[in-house]
């Protein structure tokens, strides 16, 4: 029997440092929520938006996959590995942290905001060497279906992550029934929809809706004409 | 009182880091060491609330550790640390000692 939760979006934790505005859909910096820690391996769910010419500075991590999903605008980073990029609305950013890594992220434009997810998954392996990746993925040409974006398998569509985890966009520019097999027993699926209304499983669904299913091996998607949604594939088990 | 707090952490930049985010609160008291061998000492001298595990040990050196630990101080909650810095920081010890 499936089992599911809900985060509507009005229940995020809030931030506002001026600069920065961000959504948690968990526990994260200043927002504790006992109840609102992790979706399995999936631990940081970030709405981010960055004023023109902000970022933040050097800070570093270790032990984490970190993924980073551009909404609007342009996002720079600079890394201890000598990484300088920007992503910008559909790409996707990995970093895995591993033993240790330094970097800095800023909104590349001054004059207009930066939007972004910042995602961050436990990996299935501690201390790995730090690496960075960054790939472009095309949703206007798949347009009423799943586009993969991230895998645990180099050479897999999307960028990969030292965990068995798996990433689908979609963009839906009309009302549209999808049946999406998950990869692994034990998994589960978190769900986030970027805009519009979706129903899955039954469960409404509205902009920036957070909804975790799991126990199931496949789920029912009703995408109305104007959403987007992402679709994380996690293990539940960390 | 305050919460006591060992870090071993083997990158010392994010070491550093972790220390000043521990002792910016101010019911919390963080010491740090790079190493299992550097630990040692602490542990076996001090009453530690909890041992937080950092970046960059081997995997034979967070076994040792956590088995040193639980020997000398068996009421040490010991947590093992992801991200590096601020974002989970504060969770992570918040939920160690609930």
């Amino acid at each position: 029997m499936a089992q599911s939760i809900i985060h509507k979006a009005s229940t995020r934790g809030e931030a506002n440092h001026g600069w920065l505005k961000s959504a948690h859909t968990f526990s994260f910096a200043n927002y504790y929520n006992p109840e609102r820690i992790q979706f399995g391996a999936l631990r940081v769910l970030n709405d981010d938006q960055v004023d023109g010419g902000m970022g933040f500075g050097e800070h570093p991590h270790d032990n984490m996959e970190i993924i980073s999903i551009a909404l609007e605008g342009s996002l720079q980073h600079e890394d201890s590995m000598g990484n300088v990029t920007v992503i910008e609305p559909g790409e996707i950013q990995v970093m895995s942290a591993g033993t240790g890594i330094y970097h800095k992220e800023f909104n590349k434009d001054a004059d207009k905001p930066v939007k972004f997810l910042q995602i961050w998954v436990f990996p299935n392996k501690r201390n790995v060497q730090p690496r960075y990746d960054q790939q472009r993925f095309d949703l206007d040409s798949h347009k009423n279906e799943l586009v993969q974006i991230l895998s645990p398998n180099e050479g897999d569509a999307g960028v990969w992550v030292y965990q068995n985890a798996w990433f689908h966009l979609g963009k839906f520019d009309r009302d549209t029934e999808v049946n999406h097999a998950l990869h692994l027993q034990g998994n589960g699926l978190y769900a986030f929809v970027l805009n519009g209304d979706v129903v899955i499983d039954g469960q409404e669904l509205g902009t920036r809706d957070g909804f975790g299913i799991w126990d199931t091996d496949s789920i029912n998607i009703k995408a109305s004409a104007g959403s987007e949604l992402l679709l994380m594939e996690i293990p539940m088990e960390v | 009182m305050k919460v006591k707090i060992l870090v071993v952490c083997a990158n010392p930049n994010i070491l550093r880091v972790i220390l000043r985010l521990i002792n910016a609160n101010e019911d919390w008291q963080g010491l740090g060491t790079s190493t299992f061998e550097e630990a040692k000492a602490p542990l076996a001298s001090e009453k530690f609330d909890l041992l937080l595990i950092g970046s960059g040990l081997t995997q034979a050196e967070e076994q040792g550790l956590i088995e040193y630990a639980q020997s000398k101080v068996p009421n040490t909650r010991i947590i093992q640390h992801y991200g590096g810095g601020s974002g989970l920081l504060s969770a992570e010890i918040y939920q160690a000692l609930a």
